[in-house]
């Protein structure tokens, strides 16, 4: 047997299925004026632990498995899902599918082959999560809680938790694909609470990726991530109120980068395009950001959490090209916005699970290494704000509004980085936020690998990245008037 | 429960049984007698049943249908005071034996907890009355595709501005939940949802730009739905106010909330008092009960037996009775909202506020929860204002629920004299939730439910404002 032909195996047994029985229903689904379809198989085992005051005290394990059957006719899209996989409620849903296309019964033979398996393999694990034994995973976190306590006896809270999942997916298409893929994926993340008298202060770190368990021992990673929550929950201790208004921000490398995801890389996602309901719609081979901006949607990294070897529709992850030398270049596409848009594949097809549908989804986005010293880059500011860390962030697509909240920020004062301010958000303008970017530092990182992108109500893991940059001038939302 | 008449039925009832499908009674008993068998010393069984439809249209024609029918089962387990949690899709009896020893075996891998454990026998709710949630209309897929159309057409109809759309959508869900626990408790809760809503997208003739806004509503029975034509034309309407939105110079003003905004900020003080969050340290509330925490003009309440209410429900996550709890009165921190876990952690009897994902441990949250009204209109609020902000849209996740912290990105209008002026965007507001509630100065007389979560109107004394 050939390796795809195993792997093809694999999958069918994960699911209890034949190919015949798959074929079946594809066809089932496939009638007269339906143009594609395709059936989603997801089998998830998903594990969590959690520690506080000093003890693991949960543990939680789902199983969820189930199907996804769609079929496109022109713009429309039906949907059907179940979590039963026996033969009859795949062919019921199915059925529902074919509804959109208002066709009458019939059905279309549909052969599927495995034409190939994906196209890379970016996440070999040696051992997968369903073998790694609760104990070990008890074991980790029990090195969270005194590491955390002993950068600083101010930390009076110490709360931890790691998940895992080991997902298996096939997909079965009107075009005779079958394919599918095994994502495994993790993140332990720490949180701390330090007090002092009155004052109380949070801080939180983490990270993960599709990644096997002996990473989080490698380079002595948790507790790493245990003594950065300890650490900014200490900075924050000192934090005084953060400024109010228009200034020159430094970003840091890594997380950071949720500024690409909120300010440009939704509203590049092809759906909001095709409909013309995006600020960048209409604006391709127009400056969108400064000369020394590029930004790319990566999802071929390496064990990265964003990373997928295949998309979600069957389609091998790329690197797309955003944003060149400050000018737009392209879009995130799913099979439906490509076709009805003419435009490439890009192997952004993505949903939270086989209840959600495709929507085109970012991957790893981030931009590239520029040329400054980061040094420099906060020696150039005389007055103004360094950002560390950051929560979340969100936009609105339709007129380009995005925000982000700042976590760990400092003030910069003379070129140099003083003391600590409180959380605050920053907004701007999409197609206009990156125009004022006037440096681009030759540090890129990206972040930790504990993203997740919601939209429409979905969530999906993605991951980031930034050098450290200067931008010359953004709102601040802070409490404080400036001086 | 599908009678309107409040109807009492007693603890473990027989009858309450025969209203789940055979297979159901089967699955329940079945997984908590393997737990027995494998020795638990305590475990609950939750089983969540349900069918939906949605149906969204743009521009017309039907973009996408969705139909599903799902089930799941949720486990947890005791061994004394070790305790782990599971669920399943995957009925059948093999798959279950399995899942019922994997969660045993996961329970024995954690470390003892003292305050772990179902509730106190004699606590279980003992009877369940009729909230009026379930409503068994069965919309088909072109009625509901009809509602949808309306909707979007009303929007797109209402002003030669509204250009575009992303859309409507109508929802319905129906489902079952039921609860079992070897404290004998079995509770079962039959719900509904149907919701319709629109999001035109408006584009002013001399080019400044693209707005989109949206409207909905959402309701346990079909016929309370709005109009789909008044859901249509609200929606145009709010899209069309935002256009040619301006930002603003920095400064510290009064803030009003709307509605929709308000309700946010409730959510806020939700999620602090919350036992989870207080007794974990984690916020800006702990140690304030019996204190005041907000101006003395602002009671809320947490009312989970609200007939008809989304958040209602006869039982909690646990099998507690749900009931209505003072959360704040005229200012004063009168009770936190807990359940029996964190309650313990805190040395208070649970107040019926656990919530639970099917094979989740339970956490806290709100049922019915709201801001008692005032006497205001929303209009006469404005009118006090001079010169400030009215906020009618709120994004990002800028709230530190530790510290108060508080700043996020705002769309709204600038007042002016009392009327509102000119709509703005690109502006953050921010504050510390401690000051903002303490400097609450009037609450409107317009409380409505959309959602779980509802407030009336509120004007804050002052927050900075950042723009320009």
């Amino acid at each position: 047997m050939t390796n795809a032909e195993n792997s093809k195996q694999v999958e069918l047994a994960q699911f209890e299925l034949h190919e015949h029985e798959v074929q079946r229903a594809l066809s089932r689904v496939m009638a007269r004026d339906v143009d594609y379809a395709d059936i989603y198989f997801e089998w998830r085992m998903s594990e969590s632990v959690s520690m506080e005051e000093g003890i693991v005290k949960r543990a939680v394990k789902s199983l969820d498995r189930g199907a996804g059957v769609r079929a496109t006719a022109g713009e429309k899209t039906g949907f059907a899902y179940s979590d039963d996989l026996s033969p009859r409620d795949l062919e019921l849903a199915a059925e529902t599918a074919r509804y959109i296309a208002q066709s009458p019964r019939g059905e279309t033979p549909i052969a599927v082959t495995h034409r190939s398996g994906p196209s890379h393999n970016l996440y070999p694990l040696d051992t997968p999560y369903t073998e790694v034994a609760t104990k070990e995973r008890v074991e980790l976190l029990n090195l969270i809680d005194e590491e955390a306590r002993r950068y600083d006896p101010r930390i009076t809270k110490v709360m931890a938790s790691f998940h895992t999942e080991h997902k298996v997916i096939m997909i079965a298409t009107s075009e005779g694909l079958l394919i599918g893929d095994v994502q495994p994926l993790s993140r332990l993340q720490v949180t701390c609470i330090a007090e002092d008298g009155t004052n109380r202060q949070v801080g939180s770190f983490g990270g993960g990726g599709r990644i096997g368990f002996a990473f989080y021992y490698e380079q002595d990673r948790a507790r790493w991530y245990a003594r950065e929550a300890a650490r900014q929950a200490i900075v924050n201790l000192d934090a005084v109120d953060a400024p109010a208004g228009p200034m020159p921000v430094v970003l840091a490398g890594g997380w950071p980068g949720i500024l690409l995801h909120e300010a440009v890389g939704h509203g590049l996602e092809a759906d909001f395009n095709r409909r013309k309901t995006s600020a960048f719609s209409d604006l391709i081979g127009q400056p969108v950001a400064s000369k020394v901006c590029t930004v790319v949607d990566d999802g071929t990294l390496p064990f990265r959490r964003g990373s997928l070897n295949i998309d979600d529709e069957g389609t091998p992850t790329s690197r797309t090209v955003l944003i060149e030398e400050g000018i737009l270049r392209g879009y995130l596409t799913d099979r439906l916005n490509a076709r009805l848009m003419g435009i490439p594949l890009t192997g952004n097809g993505r949903r939270e699970d086989f209840r959600s549908v495709v929507l085109p989804r970012m991957t790893n986005t981030f931009m590239l290494a520029g040329e400054s010293d980061p040094e420099e880059i906060i020696r150039s500011v005389k007055k103004g704000l360094y950002a560390v860390s950051f929560g979340g962030g969100q936009v609105d697509i339709t007129n380009g509004k995005f925000v982000f909240s700042a976590s760990e920020a400092y003030l910069i004062e003379d070129g140099r980085v003083t003391r600590p301010v409180k959380g605050a958000t920053l907004i701007g303008n999409g197609p206009e936020a990156l125009k004022r970017v006037s440096m681009v530092g030759h540090d890129l990182k990206l972040d930790e690998g504990i993203g997740t992108c919601g939209k429409d109500g979905q969530s999906v893991p993605v991951g980031v990245g930034l050098p450290t940059i200067r931008i010359d001038e953004i709102t601040g939302g802070g409490t404080a008037t400036r001086s | 429960m599908k009678t309107k008449q409040p109807r009492q039925r007693s603890f473990f009832n027989t009858s309450l049984m025969s209203q789940l499908p055979p297979q159901t009674q089967e699955v329940v008993a079945h997984v908590l007698d393997r737990a027995k068998a494998h020795g638990v010393s305590a475990a609950d069984v939750l089983l969540a049943d349900g069918e939906s439809l949605s149906v969204q249209v743009r521009l017309a024609t039907v973009d996408r249908l969705t139909k599903a029918r799902e089930k799941a089962l949720g486990l947890r387990v005791f061994f004394d005071k070790r305790s782990a949690s599971a669920s399943t899709s995957d009925f059948s009896p093999r798959s279950l034996d399995r899942f019922v020893a994997e969660t045993c075996a996961l329970a024995q891998a954690v470390a003892e907890d003292p305050a772990a454990g179902l509730p106190d026998p004699q606590a279980m709710a003992q009877e369940f009355p009729d909230l009026d949630v379930y409503d068994p209309t069965a919309l088909t897929v072109d009625q509901a595709m009809a509602l949808a159309q309306r909707a979007e057409k009303a929007a797109l109809d209402e002003d030669p501005r509204v250009t575009n759309s992303e859309g409507a959508d109508c929802s319905t869900t129906a489902g079952a939940v039921v609860l079992a626990n070897t404290h004998g408790f079995l509770g079962v809760h039959r719900s509904s949802r149907f919701s319709l809503s629109v999001t035109p997208v408006a584009r002013d003739p001399d080019g400044s730009g693209m707005q989109r806004d949206y409207w909905y509503s959402v309701r346990r029975k079909f016929q309370w739905l709005d109009s789909p034509e008044a859901i249509g034309r609200t929606a145009a309407q709010r899209a069309i106010r935002r256009l040619g939105a301006r930002k603003i110079g920095t400064q510290r003003v009064p803030v009003i909330f709307d509605q929709e905004t308000a309700e946010s900020l409730l959510g806020h003080l939700a999620n602090a008092v919350s036992g989870y969050s207080l007794y974990k340290g984690a916020s800006f509330l702990v140690g304030q009960l019996g204190k005041p925490i907000a101006s003395e003009c602002v009671s809320v309440e947490d009312h989970g037996r609200l007939l008809g209410g989304l958040g209602s429900r006869p039982f909690d996550g646990e099998g507690l009775p749900t009931r209505k709890t003072r959360v704040v009165e005229n200012g004063v921190l009168t009770s936190y909202l807990l359940d029996t876990y964190s309650g313990r952690k805190l040395g208070l009897p649970s107040t019926g506020n656990a919530s639970r994902g099917v094979g989740e441990n339970p956490t806290v949250a709100p049922t019915n929860l709201y801001i008692l009204p005032g006497s205001s209109s929303p209009e006469e609020i404005i009118k006090t204002v001079s010169h400030g902000l009215y906020v009618t849209e709120l994004i990002g996740f800028g709230v530190n629920i530790v510290t108060g912290d508080y700043s996020r990105g705002a769309v709204g209008f600038w007042i002016e004299n009392g009327e509102l002026a000119y709509p703005v965007e690109e502006v953050t507001i921010a504050g510390n939730l401690k000051r903002m509630f303490a400097e609450i100065e009037l609450v409107g007389n317009d409380l409505e439910f959309r959602g779980r979560i509802a407030s009336p109107t509120i004007k804050i004394r002052e927050m900075m404002v950042a723009g320009h």
